[in-house]
């Protein structure tokens, strides 16, 4: 469990971190390491260079107004769910990262790492999806900003280039009359989950977001669904597998259960 | 005055060490600046036939210092050139086989060593193994028990039917007794594969000292001075020529005992070779892949009982998987053959089972070995009958229990050490009362009305077992103390964090006098004690234990010599006290104990002012030799403790569960434990063991499996997908409870608890998750999923 041998670099400016990353088709970003620093040591990635976004300046901020939650790429999510602004401006956020990972990694690992990341099982790239966020990235052609529908592009898989650095990711506020809950069965405490769902409920509209159960985060319009098929309704846009913890049937169980869960708590907290 | 320690809840004196992060385990072991790291090619396929390895791209790899295949070791050693030992042969084990150091053209289990790299540091060594390529011709592996025993394909080409053993025991004749029984019950029950895991996985380190001709070697391990004879066998050295010395050692559950791992052998092999210092250190994913599991049976069982639920004849057949070979011979299934029978008396007994090949790592005992099948076995049987005649299942229980006036008992089998299967002491109706009533066995059903009134679905177990402990062939003790008054104990089974420094010099201290801050403990180490067996079977404290009261009390004997001499009293009016001899009721006439070790120990020279008192000028009879024709220089002990057999522990778990009607999420709702080893020589440590083994056990009930698929690949060889519990997912608190009934074997009076607390796991959760369910639990472990799956199956078959 070494990793194979790379080169490291630890850029003292975004700028210098591009062209790092961009001098070598073989690099990827080091942020958190939590989901990186595995994959090295069971030799599953094997880059030829890591760039060390850890010590660029000005990227650890959290900011919440009143549009929204504003997180940089190198708040660590135990920062984000500190943050009491977070929890008012929007809620989600802070419910569903209390269920990533334990503390320790909590400590290390980053939200937008965990986004770029972009695993299906992960809670924030579905919560980003589900309110409808986005990322601003950073690359040799300058910034763009990337919308949460259109960055989740297949399993692990995001729509940054190899070149571009995540700086940030954004989070619009919880509208007012609107409400957000959220629930994951996980075989242990801080486990990746079974099968995790919240729920975004307003004036007009009914939405899901659903982790575990496909291939990319994704959500699901519930809008005028009553309330005994919600589980039902949204299992026709999910594909929930079999592995070695839980079945295709006990995932879509507890997509029932959930879905019927956190759309009635959306609910209550919307009235 | 030194109060006496046995039985008192002492601080382990270990902690302050670990808890300090001043452990030092084999990885921390400095042998210098020149060690070099070795790293192993593993197949990554169950079953192939190695036709080739290329080693040629990875010998110019800069770092690297030596890359062997199974071509190169009779080179270097002859004996390695031969399988690895059986280390426990028996008559019916008509079909053992062990795995070579290096494959040897077959390759049995993913996981198995096929070439060893030694270089610079394990990123080279694990460079380089990544280079090495093998030709293999895949062969179709068998994978299971329901595989092994359809033999449609063979794990070993010259093992008929994938059968290693078959093995028989009866008491009375069963099948007859079934047959005439009022009622009958059958039963298929199965338990999964599992491993136990040590935070620490293996590890070796080895230095050669060629002026001395000398090897030295640390190792993680259960039993050094087993590790050192088959080090000296296979690298054809005497025995005087090698020393195993056994570290701090984080955690070893069993699989420790197994020995020697192809790397225990390797490591210094190539310290001899090469010349320098050697580390091996397992990672995580080989410790999955190329330790060994345990666990994995089905069994059968057929029985016959009374309108009272009493058991006249119980027939159980069993498939046993021990994997791709078999080092440690039939222990776990004898041991569950034997240990099924639990606190009973069944009318007869017939017991027979089938040890199999399958293309997995191999099995070896873990903490409970064979017990926590045996027990799930019983104890279902148990709630079955129970059931069956809608009686309360601890009142069945409690009618086909041994009672307390019939110990000695004879079960009438031959245990795991070839002797009778005899219980020593017991009293399993008290245990029973003590758990029914820590549990509130009595008041569940209102509890149990009471939630379903709520919607909500609870369920209470039970289980009992019997385990013996203890186990021969003998264990020592050496005793020495020192011109300071320090005592420093000696014995050469291995420690694993049990906290045996702690009840060791509790029990010296008692012996001796002396406070217990003055004794130190030494295990593990072949230069301090050369004679040994090993720390498996519960066995530490019975057996060193033992052995330390008797070398302990040798030293007293000699004490109390010397001192009545120099302070011209008889023996009997002496008594040591905090470290000084004095006559009873005149205490300013005393003697320290170090001025014993002093005068023990006739000196030609000295060296400071307390050995002027024992140079040849000072003391003796110029009359008489300094030295006595039947005495020795010093103040020593030293003796062994060989039991004629084991002594056999028993308890009882009782757990309450909630099960989520509509997630089939298990929830732990209380857990109780009466627990009897005897005589308790320190409350606060057997707890200690009882929380551990309860937290292990709800592992292997509820979380723990290898999951392997139909190639033979290990699914969840990492701790991402092993599910072993965090402190979140093992009870908050355990209630414990404990009986004292001593064993007549042994001069304390006790008997093993290092295992207790994970055998009645698999049986007690079944039995309260059933309850809860309302239909019965033949398969553990069992998840969420699979509860699920349950309920989806009963409802259809209702349906239909
Ligand atoms: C035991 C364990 C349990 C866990 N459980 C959970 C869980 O339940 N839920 C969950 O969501 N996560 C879980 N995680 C993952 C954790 O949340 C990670 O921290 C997170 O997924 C990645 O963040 P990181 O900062 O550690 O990223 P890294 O590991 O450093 O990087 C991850 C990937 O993202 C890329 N990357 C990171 N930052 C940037 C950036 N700014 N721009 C471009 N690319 C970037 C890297 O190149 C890499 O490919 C767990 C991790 C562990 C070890």
């Amino acid at each position: 469990m070494k990793p194979a041998p790379f080169d490291y670099v630890r850029p003292g400016s975004l700028d210098d971190a591009i062209v790092a990353l961009a001098g070598d088709p073989g690099a990827k970003v080091l942020a958190g390491g939590q989901s990186l620093v595995p994959l090295l040591s069971m030799r599953l990635a094997a880059p030829s260079r890591l760039v060390d976004i850890n010590g660029l300046p000005g990227l650890d901020s959290v900011e919440a107004g009143p549009d929204g939650v504003r997180i940089g790429a190198l708040a660590r999510h135990a920062d984000v769910l500190a943050s009491d602004d977070v929890r008012r401006v929007q809620p989600l956020v802070s419910l569903a990262l209390a269920d990533v990972a334990h503390a320790t990694i909590r400590n290390r690992g980053t939200t937008v790492g965990s986004i770029v990341h972009a695993d299906a099982a992960a809670e924030m790239p579905m919560v980003l999806r589900l309110l409808g966020g986005s990322v601003d990235v950073a690359g040799p052609s300058g910034r763009r900003t990337i919308k949460a529908d259109d960055l989740f592009v297949g399993p692990l898989e995001s729509s940054l280039h190899h070149d571009e650095i995540a700086v940030s990711a954004f989070f619009p506020a919880l509208p007012a009359g609107a409400g957000v809950a959220f629930e994951e069965i996980a075989r242990r405490h801080g486990d990746y989950a079974l099968c995790g769902v919240a729920a975004l409920v307003t004036d007009d509209a009914v939405h899901a977001g659903y982790l575990s159960v496909c291939d990319v985060p994704t959500v699901v319009d519930l809008t005028g669904v009553a309330d005994g098929d919600l589980g039902d309704a949204a299992l026709e846009h999910l594909d929930p597998g079999d592995d070695i913890h839980a079945s295709a049937a006990y995932r879509s169980q507890l997509v029932r259960v959930l879905t019927a869960r956190v759309v009635a708590a959306a609910r209550r907290m919307a009235a | 005055m030194t109060t006496k320690l046995f039985g008192t809840r002492v601080q382990r004196v270990e902690d302050q060490r670990f808890l300090r992060g001043h452990g030092r385990y084999v990885d921390d072991v400095a042998v210098g600046p020149t060690t070099l790291h070795a790293a192993v090619l593993r197949s990554p396929h169950a079953h192939a036939r190695v036709l080739d390895v290329h080693v040629d791209d990875v010998l110019d790899l800069e770092g690297v210092h030596a890359v062997w295949t199974y071509e190169d070791l009779a080179d270097l050693s002859t004996a390695m050139a031969d399988p690895l030992p059986l280390l426990i042969p028996h008559p019916t084990l008509t079909h053992g086989r062990t795995q070579y150091a290096l494959a040897n053209a077959e390759v049995n289990y993913v996981g198995e060593a096929i070439a060893f790299v030694v270089a610079d540091d394990r990123y080279v060594a694990e460079d380089a193994v990544g280079r090495i390529r093998v030709d293999y011709e895949v062969l179709p592996p068998v994978v299971g028990i329901d595989a092994a025993r359809a033999a449609r394909n063979l794990v070993h080409e010259d093992v008929p039917g994938n059968v290693g053993a078959r093995m028989e025991q009866s008491n009375g004749d069963a099948p007859a007794a079934i047959a005439a029984a009022p009622h009958t019950l059958t039963l298929d029950l199965t338990v999964e594969r599992s491993a136990c895991q040590p935070m620490e996985g293996r590890g070796t380190v080895a230095r050669w000292d060629p002026d001395v001709n000398r090897l030295t070697v640390w190792t993680s391990t259960q039993t050094s001075t087993g590790v050192r004879a088959a080090i000296a066998v296979k690298l054809g050295l005497d025995l005087g020529q090698v020393d195993v010395v056994t570290p701090d050692v984080g955690g070893g559950f069993g699989v420790k005992i197994n020995h020697p791992w192809p790397e225990e052998l390797l490591v210094p092999l190539a310290a001899r070779a090469l010349g320098r210092p050697v580390k091996f250190i397992e990672d995580r994913r080989e410790h999955f892949i190329s330790s060994a599991h345990e666990r994995g049976q089905v069994h059968h069982v057929e029985v016959g009982f009374d309108d009272d639920g009493r058991v006249l004849g119980l027939d159980v057949t069993f498939w046993h998987d021990h994997g791709a070979y078999t080092p440690y011979g039939l222990i776990v299934p004898i041991i569950t053959s034997t240990q099924l029978l639990g606190p009973y008396k069944p009318g007869a007994y017939r017991v027979s089972f089938e040890s199999l090949y399958t293309n997995t790592v191999i099995v070896t005992p873990y903490r409970g070995a064979g017990r926590p099948q045996g027990c799930f076995v019983m104890e279902r049987t148990m709630d079955a009958i129970a059931e069956a005649l809608g009686k309360d299942r601890a009142e069945v229980r409690a009618t086909n229990f041994i009672q307390p006036d019939e110990f000695p008992f004879d079960q009438g089998l031959i245990f795991q050490d070839g002797r009778q299967l005899e219980y020593d002491s017991g009293d399993y109706p008290a245990s029973l009362e003590k758990i029914k009533e820590l549990v509130g066995w009595d008041e569940f059903p209102a509890f149990k009305a009471e939630m379903a009134a709520q919607g909500r679905q609870v369920g209470i177990g039970l289980a009992c077992y019997v385990e013996g402990t203890g186990v021969g062939p003998y264990e020592g003790a050496h005793v020495h103390i020192e011109t300071s008054g320090k005592v420093k104990v000696a014995t050469g089974l291995t420690t694993q964090g049990q906290g045996h420094a702690t009840v060791f010099a509790q029990i010296a201290a008692d012996v001796l006098g002396v406070p217990i801050e003055d004794v130190e403990v030494v295990t593990g180490d072949t230069r301090r004690m050369a004679y040994a067996v090993g720390t498996f079977a519960s066995r530490a404290a019975v057996m060193s234990g033992s052995a330390i009261h008797l070398a302990a009390t040798r030293a007293r004997e000699k004490v109390l010599r010397i001192a009545a001499d120099a302070l011209e009293a008889s023996e009997d009016d002496l008594e040591i006290v905090d470290g000084v001899v004095s006559v009873k009721g005149a205490p300013t006439s005393s003697i320290a104990l170090g001025t014993i070790a002093v005068l023990s120990n006739p000196l030609r020279y000295a060296f400071d002012e307390q050995s002027k008192l024992a140079t040849q000028f000072s003391v003796g009879d110029p009359g008489k030799p300094p030295v006595a024709e039947d005495d020795e220089p010093g103040l020593e002990g030293k003796d062994f403790y060989s039991p004629e057999r084991s002594t056999f522990a028993s308890g009882m778990h009782a757990v309450v569960v909630e099960t989520d009607p509509l997630t089939a999420e298990i929830k732990i709702l209380r857990y109780a434990v009466v627990h009897d080893c005897g005589y308790l020589i320190n409350p606060m440590i057997v707890e200690g063991q009882i929380h551990g083994g309860v937290a292990q056990g709800v592992g292997g009930a509820l979380y723990e499996r290898m999951a392997y698929d139909e190639s033979g690949q290990l699914l969840n060889a990492s701790f991402m997908d092993f599910l072993m519990p965090y402190v979140t997912e093992v009870p908050t608190s355990i209630e414990i409870d404990h009986l004292e009934t001593p064993s007549p074997l042994n001069p304390l009076g006790i008997k093993g608890a290092g295992e207790a607390g994970v055998i009645p796991s698999a049986a007690v959760f079944a039995a309260a998750i059933s309850d809860a369910e309302g239909f019965a639990i033949t398969a553990m472990p069992i998840s969420p999923s699979e509860l699920y799956a349950l309920r989806l199956a009963r409802s259809s078959k209702e349906t239909s």
